[in-house]
C-alpha cells in the first residue's frame, strides 16, 4: 500500500477527484494549505502598507491505494491537475504500513 | 393578604385625595393666567426641529456603534477583532455616563474665572433640566428641547474619544485605555467642546444688539454697548476668535486625531511591524462599517444645523458630495500611482472627505464642497501611503492620517469657502440687524487667521494634554499589554473570548 500525496492548486480539485473516481479510487482527504516552490508570491497592498504575500493558499490532497494502483494514481491526478504554468504543485508517493477501517475492523487492502 | 389590603387602602385614600384637591387643580389655570401669558412670549419647540434632532441623535450613536467598531474591527487582525468592538462600546457607554454626571456642565455652562476653556458644575448631573427645559439654535427666536440637545452633543462626546482607539489598536491594555478615556474626556474633550461651541446663542446676541440700536442718549448706548460686550465674551474662547467649526472638526477629528498620532509614538510599534503580514481581517466589516459611518454622518453634520431647514439641507447636500469626491478622488490617485483601485483605499477616502467637510458643511457651498473632497483624498492618501511610511509611524488604522490631516484640511478649507464669492453663506452675523442671521462682509484675511488660530491651539491643546494623560495612565496601570498577550491577541488576552468560533 502507498499513500499519494499531492499540492495541487485550488481550482483543479474537483477535475482530481473526477479522474480519480474514474480510475476506482473513492476515497481522499483534502486539507488547505499554505506554500510556496518556484512559484512567486504577489504584493497586498493596505493603504500603501506593502505586504510581499510569499505562501500561497493550495490544497493537499491524500490517497490511499493498493501498489498496483499508484501509477495511475499518480498518471491521473498529474493529467487532472496540470495548468503547465508555474504553480501547478507536486505529488508524493509514500509508503504505508497498515490501514484499519474503524467501523468494520477490516485491515490493510480491504480497509482501503 | 395584608400587603393587598394595605395596598386597596392606600389606592383609596389616594382617588379621595385626589378627588378633594381636584377644585383646587381646576382653579389653577386662573390663579397663574397673567404668568403664564408672560410665559408665552418664550419661544415653543418646533416639533418638525425637535423630530429632527431625536434622529440626528440616534444616527450619530449609529457612527459609533455600529458603524466605527466595524469599520475599526475588519481592519485589524482576526485574534483583536473582540477588542476593537469591546474598546469601542465600552468607550462609548462611559463616555455617556460622564456626559450627564459632568461632561455636559463643563462643556455648556458659565465657567466663570476660566469660562475662556471650561465651563462650571452649575448643570452637573443634569441639575435644573427638565423636559421643559430649551436651548436656543442658530436662528433668532428658535428653540429646541434641551433634553435633545444635550442628548445630541452626548453622542460627540461618544464617537470621538472611540475614534482615537485605531492609533494604537491590537496592543494597548483595556484597563489603560478605559482610564485614559476618562481622563482624556474630562480634561482634552469636555474644555475643547466648551471653548468651541459654547456661546450665549442668537437671542441674547440679538436682543443686546437691538437694545443698542434703540439707545438714544450717550449714557444708554454706553450701557447698552457693555451689555453687548458682555454677552459677547461669555462664550469659549475659539468661538470669540471667530473660528467656524459647524460640526466638530477642531473638536472632534483634528482632537482624537492628535490623541491617536500622540498615542501610537508613546506607545510603540506593533510586534512584527514592517515585516510580518498585518493585514485587514475583513474588509467586508470595513464596508458596512465606513457606510454606516456615511448614513450617520447625515445626523453628525446636519444634525448640528439643530434645526429642520434649507441651511440643514445644504449640511446634508454637502456631505454627499464632498465624500463623494474624496472616494473618487482616493481611489484614482491610487490606481495611478499604485496600480491598483482599492476598496480599502475608496472607504479612507469617503471616511477623509467626511472628516473634510465636518466643519464646512454648513458654511460652504456644494462646488466649494466637492474641490474640499477630492482635495482631502489626495492629501490623506499621500500621507497614509508615503509620509507614513517615511517616517515609520504605527498608526495602526491611520487615525492621524485620515481624522487630523483631513480635519486640518477641513478646518482651514472652511475660512476660504465660507466665501460668498465661492458659494459659501458668509461668516455668521447677529448683530448688525438684530433678531436676524445675514453674513457679514467676507474678508480672506481674518476669516483664514482665524482658522489657523484654532487649528494651531488645538493641536498644541490635544497633544500636550493627551501625553501628559498617557504619561500618568502608563504610571499608574501600564499602557501596553505584554509581548506574549499582543502575539497571542487581545481577544483571549484582554477578555478571555474570540471573536470566530470555527
Amino acid at each position: 500500500m502507498k499513500i499519494v500525496m499531492a499540492i495541487i492548486k485550488p481550482f483543479k480539485l474537483e477535475e482530481v477527484r473526477d479522474a480519480l473516481t474514474s480510475i476506482g479510487v473513492h476515497g481522499l482527504t483534502v486539507t488547505e494549505v499554505k506554500g510556496y516552490g518556484r512559484q512567486k508570491g504577489h504584493t497586498e497592498i493596505y493603504r500603501g502598507a506593502e505586504y510581499a504575500v510569499s505562501f500561497l493558499p493550495k490544497l493537499k490532497i491524500e490517497v490511499a491505494v493498493a501498489v498496483d494502483l499508484v501509477s495511475n494514481v499518480v498518471d491521473a491526478i498529474a493529467a487532472a491537475a496540470r495548468t503547465g504554468q508555474i504553480g501547478d504543485g507536486k505529488i508524493f508517493v509514500l509508503p504505508l504500513e497498515k490501514a484499519v477501517r474503524i467501523r468494520t475492523g477490516e485491515t490493510d487492502i480491504d480497509a482501503l | 393578604m395584608k400587603l393587598r389590603h394595605l395596598l386597596a387602602a392606600g389606592l383609596g385614600g389616594a382617588v379621595l385625595a385626589l378627588a378633594l384637591v381636584e377644585p383646587s387643580l381646576a382653579q389653577t389655570p386662573t390663579v397663574e393666567a397673567p404668568t403664564a401669558a408672560a410665559a408665552a412670549a418664550a419661544p415653543v419647540p418646533n416639533k418638525g426641529d425637535t423630530a429632527w434632532m431625536l434622529i440626528s441623535t440616534a444616527l450619530v450613536l449609529m457612527m459609533s456603534v455600529p458603524g466605527l467598531a466595524l469599520f475599526y474591527g475588519g481592519l485589524v487582525r482576526t485574534k483583536n477583532m473582540l477588542s476593537v468592538l469591546t474598546q469601542v462600546f465600552a468607550i462609548v457607554s462611559v463616555a455617556a455616563l460622564l456626559w450627564v454626571f459632568y461632561g455636559y456642565s463643563l462643556a455648556f455652562t458659565n465657567g466663570g474665572g476660566i469660562n475662556d476653556f471650561v465651563g462650571g458644575f452649575s448643570k452637573a448631573f443634569l441639575r435644573g433640566i427638565d423636559a421643559n427645559a430649551t436651548v436656543g439654535t442658530f436662528s433668532n427666536g428658535i428653540v429646541i428641547p434641551e433634553y435633545v440637545y444635550l442628548c445630541f452633543q452626548m453622542t460627540f462626546a461618544m464617537i470621538t474619544p472611540a475614534l482615537i482607539v485605531g492609533a494604537f489598536a491590537e496592543r494597548m491594555k483595556f484597563s489603560a485605555l478605559m482610564l485614559f478615556s476618562v481622563l482624556w474626556l474630562t480634561f482634552i474633550y469636555f474644555p475643547m467642546a466648551h471653548m468651541v461651541w459654547y456661546w450665549g446663542g442668537p437671542d441674547a446676541v440679538g436682543n443686546a444688539a437691538r437694545a443698542l440700536a434703540a439707545a438714544t442718549d450717550e449714557t444708554s448706548r454706553k450701557a447698552a454697548q457693555d451689555a453687548l460686550d458682555a454677552v459677547n465674551a461669555d462664550a469659549g474662547m475659539l468661538f470669540k476668535w471667530g473660528a467656524l467649526d459647524f460640526a466638530g472638526g477642531t473638536v472632534v477629528h483634528i482632537n482624537a486625531g492628535i490623541a491617536g498620532i500622540v498615542g501610537c509614538l508613546l506607545i510603540g510599534k506593533r510586534i512584527g511591524y514592517g515585516r510580518d503580514l498585518l493585514a485587514p481581517h475583513s474588509l467586508t466589516m470595513t464596508m458596512i462599517g465606513a457606510s454606516l459611518l456615511w448614513v450617520g454622518w447625515f445626523g453628525f453634520n446636519a444634525g448640528s444645523n439643530l434645526e429642520a431647514n434649507g441651511s440643514a439641507a445644504l449640511a446634508m447636500l454637502n456631505t454627499f458630495v464632498a465624500t463623494a469626491a474624496a472616494a473618487v478622488s482616493w481611489l484614482f490617485v491610487e490606481w495611478a500611482a499604485k496600480g491598483k483601485p482599492s476598496l480599502l483605499g475608496m472607504l479612507s477616502g469617503a471616511i477623509a472627505g467626511l472628516v473634510a467637510v465636518t466643519p464646512a458643511c454648513g458654511f460652504a457651498g456644494p462646488m466649494g464642497s466637492i474641490v474640499l473632497g477630492l482635495v482631502a483624498g489626495a492629501v490623506c492618501f499621500v500621507m497614509c501611503s508615503t509620509v507614513k511610511n517615511a517616517i515609520g509611524y504605527d498608526d495602526s488604522l491611520d487615525v492621524f492620517g485620515v481624522h487630523c490631516v483631513g480635519g486640518i484640511i477641513g478646518a482651514l478649507a472652511t475660512g476660504i469657502l465660507v466665501n460668498p464669492a465661492l458659494g459659501g453663506v458668509g461668516v455668521p452675523d447677529y448683530t448688525t440687524k438684530p433678531g436676524e442671521l445675514v453674513a457679514a462682509a467676507y474678508e480672506f484675511g481674518p476669516a483664514f487667521l482665524a482658522q489657523a488660530k484654532a487649528v494651531g491651539f488645538t493641536i498644541l491643546w490635544s497633544g500636550i494634554g493627551s501625553a501628559i494623560l498617557y504619561k500618568l495612565v502608563d504610571v499608574l496601570v501600564g499602557l501596553r499589554v505584554t509581548s506574549d498577550e499582543e502575539r497571542e491577541g487581545l481577544d483571549v488576552a484582554d477578555h478571555g473570548e474570540r471573536a470566530y468560533n470555527y
